[in-house]
């Protein structure tokens, strides 16, 4: 059960919020212009990493913002949390 | 009651006030104090249960929550009665009731007994080497597998005891109240840190409590006078609590623990009235101090099993804290220093110890020379090779152990012994630690796993023998040393203690001891629950079982209700030593919560019955409660189903209530639908981009129904939304759907349109709807709005008009979901049952019928309405749907656009949506029943299945909707419903069965 620092309220508990998936997949502008594969691509890819990855959080019980997160899903560690439009603090 | 065995000693128990129990059956006496497995030995009762696949005869093995065998049934109230707790844990209390599991007709002579004697044919692997076939007898052998192997009973009614969920936050936790918890309980308290101590005994100090001998000094006192006056000290402090009788359970991420308190558990039946028995706490610390100590290992020999076979430092326990002999004539079997210590109480306190067996060559520690003094016998380098005695172990055999261990020479010795106390060293109790997260590391020289400090999650520590420190002095001094740094304290009143300590010389480990006969003809048990053996697990390994994860299902080793915590590391060793491996490397099987089981009722504490899930009621709930409505759970709201009257089926009540909402009026409560209020400059290309159809050119005051798509091209959601001003528009959900939807659209909002200026705010609660349909809908709002003009040319047919009733402003939409002429008011919550209530005043002479769910559905599904969750499941497009009309062809994008021209979205031969019609009007077809065209060919190809049917009062036929493959093509052809007495006739028909021409819009 997570601390989690939601970029806008703060430390609050795991229970507040739910997880989204993979963040920084960019909904194509131009959906019309894609091939099936391309379209398949952003539709249904998505990384599974053992390790650090990037993730959508939605404070979900709380102010309903969404943001992102660095987690290593390793051991769970936390490692940034950021506002959504915001670069990732980490590599 | 027989005082032989009770020894009147400064113990810990209260030998003034007596308790009677019953222990099957039989009525007993103990002492205030007394655990039930102690008050059973002090009535020198050994043989408590049955063992679970050879139901051979068992007794109490240890004191703690790592019994295997004392495991028992409390009570006989079908509602509180509890099975499976161990009689190790359970504090007795006047009126205690405990029964044997696991064996018919008695303990004493047990029909399943003869799994003992066949077990030479039940070995590892048994039931699934035999119950594989012939596959259809399955079922036969599971009743009489699980007749046979169950162990307790569940009780059979609710349970209606209390309990409670409790948050705690707090700087520092300390698990553990032995002598390493109590000391960095007390250094965190002088630190000044909110701290929390835990145990689960109702008494701190763990073993060392009653450790009085001579050989162990801190500060010049017996360690267990300097731990008591320690303890004593706690007291004082008034940032710690204590929280004794609570058991931690699991240690989650970011230091989230849960722990259960029994706070009843220890009373009689009377005393227990009205308090909360159980409670959950679920703890936040800053940092967490395990201190959760270790559990002495029994040794693995042939027929190690037999009641009055105890873990030495239990016989310890029994003797010094409970004043319990657990025999007259006790022997000690070894291969470590502990069991001395054992052996220097009992002699004290007058038992006679018979020999001590130690399997190592010597040792001079000055606890074994203690022993020496008193005159204690000890064989050195022998090992028991075989054990005699039922129901009650009463001699056994030595033998001299080869000078490598792995064999034995010389002449058999017979002790007679009516207890035997055995000691394989310790195992430090990590499970926490790894429930956390930490990786372990194996220490060669005590074979033991213990926290890997490189590797432990930050913001914890583990100290004491859990973290494989086992010598008193140890314990002390790292503990101090450790929890300084650990809390950043610099001095503390700790820092001049001086531990003077009996230190072990000289180690030795056999896993699997021999004996002199062959393996296959011994019963050296490992999990004495399960009954898998030494054997067991060679005979895994043989059969090519490698990994430690699956040798242990394969055998069962571990898998009882205590998880195996005495001889997990033996099935390892056995393992490493049978495969040339090392212990390090192979690992240990996962600990996973909960460290001790949990009873559910803990678990959910107070969500039961109504607090289960929240319930949603409309404004006019009440009315259709007073009306006698049917309702039906849709999510969480609760909403009328239908009203029955004067003792109508619900079938009839439907009919009726459908063919009067055609014929003049009927009235639905459809305040449950979700409602979604939007606003701002970019509302209108906001809901371009989420519906499928078009809204820029929605006029002001004009409604629209819309489809809402997923990414992949699926139907979601839909509903009408009305267009009040410029920048302003209110949608309407399916009322399962309006949570997701908005959060739906939120997500869109945020994270991929942020520049859009857009708001969106729920208003479900906020606004009532009151749907009135029927040729005289149209005169009853008249009534209740004489000042609103209704013709077809100021308010048609998807338009809304703002209006007042009574002064209170309200919106009429013209929206329909039956097909007739309708109107919804939506109105401020609170006035809405009095609008109702009007409604219905108005309506009388009209005969206004109120109608619940299912009549809206039967009257939609004559119209082909489709209901998204019912007659879609997320698989089906709009086209699947035959609303190929509703996705604009202008619009660049929106959501799910792209997805509805992919090559499998384009397949023409997709389940697709259309009307059924049964050959024999009269007959109904089941939702969900399959069709199919060919019912000869095998295998029988299923074409879809029925999603919605009903029987129409108003075409006086069965009507149905269903998902068919290909379907668009099909109309006019026969399928096949089958069903399991007989085969229905069916032909594919268009979706629309009622007023195809939509004239009854404007009737």
């Amino acid at each position: 059960m997570f601390i989690i620092n939601c970029p806008y309220c703060g430390k609050r508990d795991q229970v507040e919020f739910s997880c989204g998936g993979e963040a920084h997949i960019e909904r194509p502008k131009q959906p019309t212009e894609l091939s099936d594969d391309q379209w398949a691509e952003y539709l249904f890819m998505r990384k599974n990493i053992k390790g650090v990855q990037f993730e959508r959080w939605n404070h979900t019980h709380g102010c309903r913002k969404w943001f992102n997160m660095v987690r290593d899903t390793s051991n769970d560690k936390i490692h940034a949390t950021y506002k959504m439009g915001e670069k990732p603090p980490i590599k | 009651m027989s005082n032989e065995l009770r020894i009147n000693k400064n113990n810990f128990i209260d030998q003034t006030v007596r308790i009677s129990f019953k222990f099957n059956g039989k009525k007993l006496f103990g002492f205030k104090g007394d655990t039930l497995a102690s008050a059973l030995l002090a009535n020198d009762i050994h043989l408590v249960g049955r063992s679970f696949k050879y139901h051979r005869p068992r007794g109490i093995m240890t004191c703690g929550s790592e019994e295997p065998n004392a495991i028992v049934q409390i009570g006989s109230d079908p509602a509180s009665t509890e099975p499976n707790v161990r009689a190790t844990e359970i504090e007795l209390y006047e009126g205690l009731e405990a029964f044997s599991q696991n064996c018919w007709p008695s303990v004493n002579f047990d029909v399943g007994g003869i799994n003992n004697l066949l077990s030479p044919i039940l070995p590892a692997g048994f039931y699934y080497k035999t119950f594989m076939w012939p596959a259809s007898f399955w079922e036969k052998y599971e009743f009489f597998i699980r007749y046979s192997a169950g162990l307790g009973k569940s009780p059979t009614k609710a349970d209606d005891d209390l309990y409670d969920h409790q948050y705690a936050h707090c700087d520092a936790l300390v698990i553990g109240g032995g002598i390493s918890g109590v000391i960095s309980a007390k250094l965190a308290a002088e630190k000044g840190l909110d701290t929390i101590l835990i145990d689960d005994k109702n008494f701190l100090g763990g073993s060392t409590i009653y450790q009085d001998e001579e050989s162990f000094k801190i500060n010049n006192a017996n360690s267990n006078q300097w731990l008591a006056r320690e303890i004593e000290s706690l007291k004082s402090y008034k940032n710690l609590v204590i929280k004794s009788r609570t058991s931690l359970a699991a240690f989650h991420g970011y230091n989230y623990l849960l722990a259960r308190e029994a706070l009843t558990d220890h009373l009689s039946v009377h005393e227990r009235k009205n308090k909360i028995r159980q409670r959950l706490w679920k703890i936040r610390a800053q940092k967490v101090i395990i201190a959760s100590g270790s559990i002495e290992r029994p040794l693995i020999f042939n027929n190690n099993d037999r009641p009055g076979i105890i873990l030495s430092s239990s016989i310890k326990k029994y003797i010094d804290y409970f004043g319990v002999k657990t025999g007259n004539n006790i022997s000690l079997f070894t291969n470590n220093d502990s069991a001395y210590e054992t052996a220097i109480s009992l002699s004290k306190s007058g038992v006679n110890v018979n020999v001590i067996i130690d399997i190592r060559e010597n040792s001079d520690s000055n606890i074994v020379k203690e022993a020496q003094k008193l005159g204690i016998k000890i064989l050195w380098g022998h090992t028991i090779v075989e054990t005699n005695g039922y129901k009650r172990i009463k001699s056994f055999e030595a033998m001299k152990l080869s000078s490598d261990g792995g064999n034995i020479v010389g002449n058999k010795i017979k002790f007679n012994s009516d207890c035997i106390g055995i000691s394989g060293g310790w195992t430090p109790m990590v499970h926490l630690y790894t429930q956390s997260g930490g990786k372990l590391q194996f220490k060669s020289n005590d074979n033991i796993f213990i926290p890997d400090e490189t590797k432990t999650p930050s913001e914890q520590i583990s100290v004491g023998s859990c973290n494989g420190d086992f010598e008193l002095d140890d314990v002390v001094n790292n503990t101090i040393y450790n929890v300084k740094k650990f809390i950043s304290l610099d001095k503390s009143s700790y820092d001049k203690i001086n531990v003077n300590c009996s230190k072990e010389s000289s180690k030795k480990n056999i896993w699997l001891l021999p004996s002199d006969k062959p393996l296959h003809k011994t019963k050296p048990f490992l999990d004495f629950q399960n009954d898998s053996t030494a054997k067991d697990v060679k005979l895994a390994l043989r059969e090519g079982f490698k990994s430690i994860e699956h040798v242990k299902r394969y055998t069962t080793t571990g898998m009882g209700t205590d998880q195996g915590k005495l001889s997990n590391m033996h099935a390892l060793g056995i393992i490493a030593d049978t495969t040339g491996t090392n212990m390090g490397e192979l690992g240990t099987t996962t600990f996973r919560p909960p460290y001790t089981p949990l009873t559910f009722g803990t678990i959910v504490g107070r969500n039961v019955g109504k607090f289960f899930d929240h319930t949603r009621k409309t404004a006019i709930h009440n009315w259709h409660v007073d009306n006698k409505a049917e309702f039906e759970n849709v999510g969480q709201w609760k909403r009328p189903w239908y009203f029955p009257k004067n003792g109508e089926t619900m079938h009839e009540a439907v009919q009726r209530e459908s063919k009067a909402a055609r014929e003049s009026a009927g009235i639905l409560d459809a305040s449950t639908l979700g409602k979604i209020d939007i606003q701002g400059s970019d509302a209108s290309e906001f809901l371009n981009r989420v519906y499928t159809n078009a809204w820029s050119k929605l006029a002001i005051g004009k409604c629209r129904y819309g489809l809402m798509l997923n990414e992949d091209g699926m139907v979601y959601d839909d509903g009408v939304t009305t267009r009040l001003a410029e920048n302003h528009y209110i949608m309407t959900t399916t009322t399962g759907g309006a949570a997701n939807v908005l959060s739906k659209l939120e997500d869109y909002l945020q994270t991929e349109w942020p520049e859009l200026d857009v708001y969106l705010t729920t208003v479900t609660d906020q606004y009532s709807t009151i749907s009135i349909c029927g040729p005289n809908s149209k005169n009853i709002i008249k009534k209740i709005i004489p000042d609103l003009n209704l013709s077809d040319e100021n308010f048609p047919h998807m338009s809304f008009k703002d209006s007042k009733i009574d002064g209170v402003d309200c919106r009429i939409m013209r929206i329909s979901f039956t097909g007739e002429h309708s109107y919804e008011i939506n109105i401020q919550s609170n006035y809405a049952n009095d609008v109702w209530k009007a409604c219905m005043d108005a309506g009388k002479e009209f005969n206004i019928t109120p109608y619940g769910t299912e009549t809206m559905h039967l009257l939609r599904a004559e119209k082909g309405f489709i209901i998204t969750g019912q007659d879609t499941d997320g698989t089906l497009t709009p086209s699947d749907l035959q609303m190929d009309w509703i996705i604009s062809k202008k619009k660049y994008d929106f959501i799910g656009k792209r997805s509805l021209y992919r090559s499998d979205t384009i397949r023409e031969d997709r389940k697709q949506l259309v009307g059924l019609l049964t050959d024999d009007p009269k007959e109904v077809l089941e939702e969900g029943a399959q069709l199919v065209e060919d019912i000869n060919k095998e295998p029988v190809e299923m074409l879809g299945h029925v999603t919605s049917s009903y029987y129409s009062p108003n075409l006086n036929k069965s009507i149905a909707l269903a998902i068919v493959k290909s379907g668009k093509k099909m109309k006019g052809k026969k399928l096949i419903v089958p069903m399991e007495e007989k085969n229905i006739n069916v032909t594919i028909t268009d979706t629309v069965f009622y007023d195809k021409e939509n004239k009854r819009l404007n009737a």
